[in-house]
C-alpha cells in the first residue's frame, strides 16, 4: 500500500512517527500551515514556522524518504488576532516557494467578521497564485459554518475543483459533494472520524473527489490512521486499486493542480551528497 | 565557466528575467524563488557541482546593480527555501560582494542542514576566519559530509584542527563509533 497522508501536522510529531509511517508505506505528505496550540505573539513567529515548512521539515522527512510539500497561510483562529494580523502581509512570499502546493487552512474557527476578510484575502491569493487552495471547517457549528464556507469559496472566483474542505462528517459531506470540491476527512482515534465510518461514506458517495488524511498534530491523533483507513477498506470488499486511488492518485490529482507536486524519491535526491551519504545525525 | 550556456532548458524565461532585474531590482524576489520550475533542478552535464536553478539563480544575482547586491543577496537567502540558499552560498565566490556575506557562512553553519554547511565551505570560506571555519570542518566530520566539499582543506588545515579532530576520534572510538576515515588526514599536520 503507497500512502499519501494529504494533510499532517509533522512539526508536532517525532522522528518515530516518520519512521512508523515510513514503514506503513507513506511515501509523501503535506503539511497545511495552522495554529501550534501555543498562540503566536507576533508575524516573526510565522515566518519562523512557515520557514521551518518549506526548509527544515522537508529535509526531516527526506531521511525516511518521505516526500514533504506545504500549505501556507494565516489561519482563521489567529487571524482574529491584531498581534499576527501582519503574517498575513508574509504568505505571498511563501506561495512562491517551490515546495509550497496549495494556499491552506483557510476557512473559519468561530465565524467573525476578521475571519471573513482574512479567508477572502486568501483566497484571492490562491487564484493569483494559480494554486488550489485547503479549507479548514469549523469543530463547533459545523454544518452551517461549511456552508458559509462554500459561499465564500464560491465568491472568489476560484475553480471549484481546486479547492478541498476539509474536516467533514456524514452531516456535511453531501453539501461539498454537491458544490463540486473535494472531500477532505480526518480521520482520528475518538473524534472527526472513524476508519470504519469512512468506508460507509466511500460506499454511498463513491471514490472521486476523496482525501483522506490523518490530520495529525499536538493532540490526540495518529499518523498512521490513513493505514487503518486502507485496510477498513479492504476488509469491506474494497480493492487494492480502490485503495490506492483514495490514498494515493487521488491527493497526487489534487496537489497536482498546483503544478508543483515533485514525488522523486527523495531517497535518490537528497539522501545523497555526491554519492555519499549525508543523512546521519547532526550537532 | 559559462553557465548561461550550461543551463539546459528555460533560456527564454532567464533571459527575460536578468533583464527585469537589471532594469528594475525588487523583480528578483519572485523571479529567484520561481527560478527551479523554469531552469530545472537537476545537474548541468556542462557544469558539474552547478543545478538548472543554482545556475539561473546565480545569473540573477549577477544581473543585479552592484550597490544592491550585498542587500539582495542578504534578503534572498533568508527568506530563502534550502534550494535558495544553497543558490546563494554557490553564487557568492563569483560576486563582487567582498566579505559582506559572511554572516550568511555563518548562518548555514549553524543550520543542521547538511547541504547548506557543506555549501558554506565552499571557495567563500576564504573570508571565514580560521576558528569559525575550523568548527565548521570539524561539524562535517561530525556530521558525515564528505570533506571534498571544503575548498582549500590541505592549505588551510592546522594544528588547531589537529587537536579537535584527535579529540572527536577519541570520543568516537570511547564510544566504540565509528570514525570516517578521510578525516585521519586531518590528524597529520
Ligand atoms: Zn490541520
Amino acid at each position: 500500500m503507497r500512502i499519501f497522508d494529504p494533510h499532517i501536522h509533522m512539526t508536532s510529531r517525532t522522528t518515530d512517527d516518520y519512521q512508523r509511517m515510513a514503514d506503513a508505506g507513506v511515501k509523501a505528505i503535506v503539511e497545511p500551515a495552522f495554529w501550534l496550540g501555543q498562540p503566536r505573539t507576533s508575524a516573526g513567529s510565522f515566518a519562523d514556522y512557515f520557514d521551518s515548512l518549506v526548509g527544515w521539515e522537508p529535509f526531516r522527512a527526506a531521511q525516511f524518504g518521505i516526500r514533504h510539500h506545504a500549505t501556507i497561510a494565516l489561519n482563521p483562529k489567529e487571524a482574529n488576532d491584531p498581534r499576527c494580523r501582519e503574517a498575513l502581509a508574509l504568505v505571498p512570499r511563501y506561495l512562491d516557494k517551490d515546495s509550497v502546493v496549495a494556499v491552506g487552512e483557510v476557512g473559519y474557527d468561530a465565524m467573525t467578521p476578521e475571519e471573513d476578510e482574512v479567508f477572502a484575502a486568501q483566497m484571492a491569493m490562491a487564484v493569483e497564485f494559480e494554486l488550489p487552495a485547503l479549507v479548514h471547517t469549523p469543530h463547533r457549528d459545523k454544518a452551517r459554518g461549511v456552508d458559509r464556507t462554500l459561499a465564500v469559496v464560491k465568491e472568489s472566483g476560484i475553480a471549484l475543483d481546486r479547492v478541498v474542505v476539509d474536516h467533514l462528517n456524514e452531516v456535511t459531506v453531501g453539501a461539498v459533494h454537491d458544490a463540486g470540491c473535494w472531500m477532505g476527512f480526518s480521520i482520528y482515534p475518538d473524534t472527526k472520524m472513524s476508519p470504519d465510518r469512512m468506508v460507509e461514506i466511500l460506499r454511498g458517495h463513491g471514490l472521486d473527489r476523496i482525501l483522506v488524511n490523518s490530520a495529525a498534530d499536538w493532540g490526540r491523533s495518529d499518523p498512521l490512521l490513513t493505514l487503518r483507513t486502507g485496510e477498513a477498506m479492504l476488509a469491506a470488499g474494497f480493492t487494492d486499486d480502490d485503495v490506492d486511488k483514495v490514498l494515493w492518485r487521488n491527493p497526487v490529482e489534487f496537489y497536482g493542480q498546483s503544478g508543483r507536486l515533485d514525488l522523486a524519491d527523495p531517497g535518490e535526491q537528497d539522501a545523497t551528497f555526491e554519492g555519499s551519504s549525508i543523512l546521519r545525525g547532526g550537532s | 565557466m559559462d553557465l548561461r550556456s550550461a543551463i539546459e532548458t528555460g533560456h527564454a524565461w532567464l533571459d527575460d528575467g536578468v533583464a527585469r532585474v537589471a532594469a528594475g531590482p525588487p523583480a528578483i524576489t519572485r523571479l529567484f524563488a520561481a527560478a527551479g520550475r523554469h531552469c530545472g533542478r537537476a545537474e548541468l552535464a556542462a557544469a558539474p557541482g552547478w543545478t538548472g536553478d543554482q545556475a539561473a539563480r546565480a545569473l540573477l544575482l549577477l544581473a543585479l546593480p552592484t550597490t544592491d547586491l550585498p542587500r539582495y543577496a542578504d534578503e534572498l537567502y533568508r527568506h530563502g527555501d534550502p534550494a535558495e540558499k544553497l543558490a546563494v552560498l554557490k553564487a557568492l565566490p563569483l560576486l563582487p560582494i567582498g566579505a559582506e556575506a559572511v554572516p550568511l557562512l555563518h548562518d548555514a553553519i549553524r543550520t543542521n542542514d547538511t547541504r547548506l554547511v557543506a555549501a558554506a565551505l565552499g571557495p567563500y570560506a576564504r573570508h571565514l576566519d580560521q576558528a569559525a571555519w575550523r568548527q565548521a570542518v570539524l561539524k562535517c566530520v561530525f556530521m558525515g559530509v564528505p570533506l571534498k566539499v571544503v575548498d582549500r582543506l590541505t592549505d588551510r588545515a592546522d594544528a588547531e584542527l589537529a587537536t579537535m579532530t584527535a579529540g572527536l576520534r577519541d570520543e568516537r572510538a570511547a564510544a566504540g563509533r565509528s570514525f570516517p576515515d578521510e578525516a585521519l588526514s586531518l590528524l597529520e599536520v
